[in-house]
């Protein structure tokens, strides 16, 4: 059987056992060998879902729902369930996801450990702050229930905490209503990162849910151009567009990236200069929240080395001068990635000890795999996050120095008492070692 | 094409059973579900309702098949909660040791009493009922172990070719009193219970395939039906091997 991988395909280690769970009233075997750590959907960039020993428990067999109130929009289901699962079945019934990140293919499970975030944290927070309860299984066999309102530390250590306070067999959603699954979207080209931060500032105010791609290659006046989209849900209506899902994918893994200079110079180009639609139009939800997960196997593109994916969180204060920096010197290097993902955060509070949204502004890029070239690259970017005073997104991270995320997450001594001690992953090894 | 708005299913907590049933009740089916174990049975049951309408009706119980005293009743309690029965799905099964069978004639008998007479039991008390309706289609999931024996699982072979050959003079019998019965060979399928083995290459299936193949084949009222369809020709030639030659080789 070949290892599970994570979405950037690095690093490839292999655990000693592999086993996949079905019940979730059902323990793990004592015959497997510890530590153990779940794997939803690998849909982490690195290595929070890997472990080079002990036991990956496969949860996605763990799709079951167990309760759903339409009345209230209150949804209880195991972890293994996929985000798309959950909008198939309540997006009819006038519900939605309150907080999703930019797959749909992730787990519940995965959603909760990392804290997801999407493109509307400045109205709501993170996924864990919609979550109404929890249950982790731990290794000694014991089953904690964790609620938010709990006082025992248990709901913020397993918010964000990395699959190390056990395993989550179920959660509990309080989800939003909403009137249709259509969304109104209007977009706006900025013609450089000044641009952006009075537009961003503006749209934040309007709309619940603002990103901006950014062309991170272009430089000079033109540094941080790009385009920000503005949605919300779309009110009732009559009539709405006829909607159908495409289903393209990647067929085989090129045995090197196609991403290089040329073909992102022309791609990124192209994209900025696309028409925007500053009176807005009508989206489906899928292509809006989903639009990398139309093409499947999309990660192949960077052929078998891998890529990693770098996301960053830089305090408000320094939040200009720091993007600028980071961005000069991507496209000094010419090392760019497809289109930057550039958003802010609001100031809500994550509920997570280890959770990465915090106020300020995050920049997300993907770089293909070049060896040392790409590592020193990425060292560079850390020094100027490190001198901000910001950190890294544990789940999308393959490398990070330890120094940067104890710095980052100054609770993570704390956050270790509750880790179970039948669990760990290559990402807890890494950071602190 | 047969209605399936009435679904027993016997083995409901089995993978294919399970996915079968989520089909099933997007569809908008009601079920009437019977499993072995309680805590399996519950979340299949609590997710299904999650997944259906006010208007289906989903319900079930626990029961160790093996005891067909209690066949009789099931079927009773099942048609009582649907209020009627349009289609039944037998998929309750194990996959015997050989080696330990080979070992020890209780064993095989065990096996033979779960995967064949159980389901011949089951079948008996349906296909009067149903004959005397008229209507309605009865599913068996049976294998393409049981198309000829092998070294390697001839004790499930033989309890699934006994299913399988009896399946065939019951769709004779009950073809006059238009009742469909069809008899579901599948492959490899990936499921816990062949979890121990290498699911590497191209033959083997997800359970929502197969799930897929077994709800078009009750409603059209197919009779053999190879899932996925191409271990209809892998089965022509394994079935058409000359014994002599057969019995050297080692599958
Ligand atoms: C195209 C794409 C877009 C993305 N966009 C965003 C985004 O906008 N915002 C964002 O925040 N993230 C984003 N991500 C990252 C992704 O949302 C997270 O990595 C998410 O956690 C993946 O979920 P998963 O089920 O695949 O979990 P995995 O990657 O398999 O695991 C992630 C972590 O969760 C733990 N875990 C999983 N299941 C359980 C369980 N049952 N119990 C305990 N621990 C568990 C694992 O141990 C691991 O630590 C994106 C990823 C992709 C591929």
């Amino acid at each position: 059987m070949t290892a599970p991988r994570s979405w950037n395909r690095l690093p490839r280690v292999a655990p000693d056992a592999v086993h996949a769970l079905t019940q979730r009233s059902a323990g793990v075997p004592d015959s497997l060998p510890r530590p153990l750590l779940a794997y939803g959907s690998g849909r982490s960039y690195g290595d929070v879902c890997l472990t080079e020993q002990g036991t990956l428990l496969l949860t996605r067999g763990l799709d079951r729902f167990i309760e759903f109130d339409p009345q209230r929009g209150v949804l209880r289901c195991e972890s293994g369930v996929t985000l798309a699962e959950i909008l198939a079945l309540v997006v009819p019934q006038g519900w939605f996801l309150p907080s999703t990140p930019g797959t749909r293919l992730a787990t519940v499970g995965g959603a909760v450990a990392n804290d997801v975030h999407g493109k509307n944290h400045h109205a709501v927070g993170s996924f864990g702050h919609h979550v109404r309860a929890l249950e982790v299984w731990r290794s000694d066999g014991s089953v904690i229930v964790c609620r938010p309102e709990d006082d025992n530390g248990w709901f913020s250590a397993t918010i964000g905490g990395l699959g190390l306070t056990g395993l989550i067999r179920w959660v509990e959603l309080q989800l939003m209503p909403i009137q249709n699954p259509w969304m109104w979207v209007e977009s706006q080209r900025f013609a450089n990162l000044d641009e952006f931060w009075a537009l961003n500032r503006r749209a934040e105010a309007r709309w619940p849910y603002t990103v901006a791609w950014i062309d991170c290659l272009a430089k000079g006046k033109a540094q941080g151009r790009g385009i920000l989209l503005a949605g919300q849900h779309a009110a009732s209506q009559a009539e709405f567009p006829a909607f159908k899902e495409g289903g393209k994918r990647i067929p085989v893994d090129p045995p090197f990236s196609l991403v290089n200079g040329l073909s992102l110079r022309a791609f990124n180009t192209l994209y900025y200069r696309q028409s925007v639609k500053p009176q807005g139009t009508l989206t489906h939800y899928v292509p809006y929240f989903y639009p990398l997960d139309a093409i499947q196997d999309w990660n192949r593109i960077y052929g078998r080395r891998g890529f990693y994916q770098y996301q960053c969180v830089i305090p408000p204060r320094e939040a200009e001068a720091a993007t600028a920096a980071l961005l000069d010197t991507i496209a000094r290097r010419g090392e760019g990635s497809f289109l930057a993902v550039l958003k802010t955060f609001g100031t809500k509070p994550s509920l997570g000890m280890l959770s990465f949204p915090r106020p300020g502004t995050t920049l997300a890029l993907d770089f293909p795999n070049r060896g040392n070239k790409t590592l020193r690259l990425l060292e560079e970017l850390d020094a100027i996050v490190r001198e901000a005073g910001g950190t890294l997104y544990p789940g999308k991270d393959a490398r990070m120095p330890a120094s940067l995320f104890q710095s980052g997450y100054p609770q993570w001594e704390a956050f270790s008492d509750y880790i179970d001690p039948g669990f760990s992953s290559r990402f807890w090894q890494r950071v602190t070692s | 094409m047969n209605s399936l708005n009435r679904v027993i299913l016997f083995g409901a907590t089995s993978a294919i059973a399970e996915q079968t049933a989520r089909q099933l009740v997007a569809q908008g089916a009601s079920l009437y579900c019977v499993g072995r174990n309680r805590d399996k049975l519950m979340a299949l049951i609590d997710d299904l309702k999650v997944r259906a309408s006010d208007q289906q009706q989903i319900d079930g119980c626990v029961a160790d098949l093996t005891d067909s005293d209690q066949h009789a009743r099931l079927i009773d309690a099942g048609e009582r909660a649907l209020g009627g029965i349009d289609g039944v799905l037998i998929a309750h099964g194990t996959l015997p040791d050989q080696q330990a069978c080979q070992a020890d004639v209780d064993k095989t008998r065990q096996e033979i009493e779960t995967n064949a007479l159980s389901v011949i039991s089951l079948l008996t008390l349906l296909a009067n009922r149903l004959e005397q309706q008229q209507h309605g289609v009865i599913a068996v999931i049976s294998s393409v172990a049981g198309d000829r024996g092998r070294q390697s699982n001839y004790v499930y072979g033989a309890a699934k070719g006994m299913v399988t050959l009896f399946l065939q003079g019951l769709r004779n019998r009950l073809a006059k009193a238009s009742v469909d019965v069809v008899t579901i060979k599948p492959g490899f399928v990936d499921t816990p219970m062949t979890a121990e083995l290498d699911k590497g290459g191209p033959l083997w299936a997800k359970p929502e395939q197969i799930a897929t193949g077994i709800i078009k084949a009750m409603q059209k009222g197919k009779g053999e039906v190879y899932l996925p369809w191409f271990w209809w020709g892998i089965m022509l030639i394994i079935k058409h091997i000359p014994e002599a030659i057969f019995k050297r080789m080692s599958l």
